[in-house]
């Protein structure tokens, strides 16, 4: 039953790990961000007034963000938006399989993909190399225990699930409007600010931070780094990992509805 | 016909090809200035927690914030020729008719295209007036031209980052995302008042890459503010100068990337 999937998902994170020097790049250009970011929430806590998370945390939340950036839904799966525009997305309805789950295979083996070897690299810098030069307060601090590593890996699990849904979700926008632009042009700027990826969102306005957090984007990025910091343990990080498994349960099911109803009248261009 | 000429006549043609759909003009513009808006939003957000930063306001980061991004939204529009070089002109050697053509092959890249977005320049403009009203900015001649040159320095200094950056793909053919932190990542740097940062990354923003120069010297003097870094006051508006000054090394390695340039035979 879940064999093409499996087969898809394995063969699609086996091709996007080759991309080696791409994910060098990334690497490179997301340790200048985060330094950046650390420098500048530095500069932020040596003011007097109190802050809603320690400063130890906003940088591990900050190193974590820059290790998990693929977690957020920036564009829609970039072979699928290639698939619409020749065409060969009428080849998706011959296939014996589901197309939501198809593609959904592919969207998480993408993510994943690319944030294996992006994360462990950040991790090895951060974690390991920024103490051992002697840069350990700017850099990224461990989880206070056994059961709060285990809760992590949960977290990052749901939220890489999670962010599978979305991408599907916008790939079905590319397929009705023809085209990824649009698509593609608005996700990364709602998925930065209410992800957490901008500033955690804890900052934002104290009225807002509980609706902030129950939206489903909290889930990438918030949710399995407040759990990584321990100010979500027991069971609240139990809670909210429920929450990122539900969010998932209902975008799955509206992006399945949303495949069915979209490719069930596929404009095909080209030929 | 003159260079001037014939630039305005690659430009013509680019934004005529854009004019053709209208609406996706409207929804890419729209989409940078949402997308652009996005760090004012994270700015205000800390500064709602925080109140200060190293003693600056809102309202003054704001201006900061406005000079490099309306900077940087000014060079991206003409130097899109340049950012896509390595794809575009390198890779499938299109770069071999360029220089076939009697005219220099910076004008020529540069009328590749004219890119039609004022999203972040909107945004840049809108975070400008508002801070420049909250500290009380006044505007004398002097200080509309001091605001023009340092703009005008900082479009320099980012037409020369991308100038290098299309020099760089000469070797490696392809367009190098790791030269986003040059661009981006300067407009990020420069955000924010330059006596944030540690020493080591001031002196980068300053004498290697010199951002600082075409926005924190000068706005430090267009604020009317004396620089806690201790830069004499005498000195603080010349400084965009640095801008033109990179431009022209920039252009001058471009001149050596182009005479090394074997053609990729596509």
């Amino acid at each position: 039953m879940l064999r093409p999937y499996l087969a898809v998902l394995s063969a699609r994170f086996q091709l996007v790990l080759q991309y080696r020097a791409a994910a060098l790049a990334g690497f490179a250009t997301q340790c200048w961000w985060g330094g950046m970011k650390v420098l500048i929430y530095s500069a932020f806590y040596a003011g007097a007034r109190a802050a809603p998370m320690s400063f130890a945390h906003t940088v591990s939340y900050t190193w974590l963000g820059q290790a998990f950036l693929m977690f957020l839904p920036w564009y829609a799966d970039p072979e699928v938006a290639d698939m619409v525009r020749t065409g060969a997305v009428a080849y998706e309805r011959l296939r014996p399989v589901d197309a939501w789950g198809w593609w959904y295979a592919r969207a998480l083996a993408w993510t994943a993909a690319r944030i294996a070897p992006r994360a462990g690299l950040m991790f090895v810098t951060a974690a390991v190399i920024m103490p051992l030069v002697g840069l350990g307060r700017w850099g990224l601090r461990l989880p206070a225990d056994g059961a709060a590593v285990a809760l992590f890996c949960a977290a990052i699990l749901a939220a890489a699930l999670l962010s599978a849904t979305m991408t599907v979700l916008l790939n079905v926008v590319v397929a009705a409007s023809l085209t990824d632009r649009g698509a593609n042009a608005f996700a990364a700027p709602i998925s930065i600010v209410l992800s957490g990826s901008l500033v955690p969102l804890a900052f934002f306005p104290h009225a807002f931070v509980p609706f902030l957090r129950l939206q489903p984007f909290a889930g990438l990025i918030d949710t399995p780094f407040r759990v990584w910091n321990g100010e979500l343990a027991g069971l609240n990080a139990v809670g909210a990992i429920g929450l990122q498994l539900a969010w998932t349960l209902v975008l799955g099911i509206l992006g399945r509805c949303a495949v069915e109803s979209v490719m069930s009248r596929v404009q095909v261009q080209g030929g | 016909m003159n260079g001037v000429a014939l630039y305005l006549r690659y430009v013509g043609a680019s934004v005529r090809a854009q004019m053709q759909y209208p609406r996706s003009f409207l929804v890419l513009n729209t989409a940078q200035f949402f997308g652009s808006a996005i760090e004012i939003l994270g700015v205000a957000a800390l500064f709602g927690v925080f109140g200060r930063i190293r003693g600056w306001s809102l309202g003054e980061v704001a201006v900061f914030y406005g000079v490099i991004n309306a900077a940087f939204a000014l060079a991206d529009a003409p130097t899109r020729g340049f950012e896509v070089f390595g794809p575009e002109f390198v890779r499938t050697g299109a770069f071999d008719r360029v220089l076939l053509r009697p005219r220099t092959t910076a004008l020529q890249v540069l009328g590749y295209e004219l890119r039609l977005r004022f999203g972040r320049l909107l945004q840049a403009g809108i975070v400008f007036a508002v801070g420049a009203s909250a500290v009380r900015l006044s505007f004398t001649p002097a200080q509309v031209l001091l605001l023009a040159w340092t703009l005008a320095g900082g479009v320099a200094l980012f037409s020369g980052i991308l100038v290098l950056q299309a020099t760089l793909s000469f070797w490696t053919v392809d367009a190098l995302e790791v030269a986003n932190i040059l661009t981006y990542g300067g407009v990020q740097a420069g955000q924010y008042p330059l006596n944030v940062y540690a020493a080591w990354f001031r002196d980068l923003l300053t004498y290697v890459i010199p951002i600082g120069c075409v926005a924190y010297f000068p706005v430090v003097a267009l604020l009317g503010a004396s620089d806690p870094l201790g830069a004499p006051g005498w000195l603080l508006p010349l400084t965009p100068a640095f801008g033109f000054l990179f431009l022209a090394l920039a252009l001058s390695v471009w001149r050596l990337g182009v005479a090394k340039y074997g053609s990729t035979g596509s």
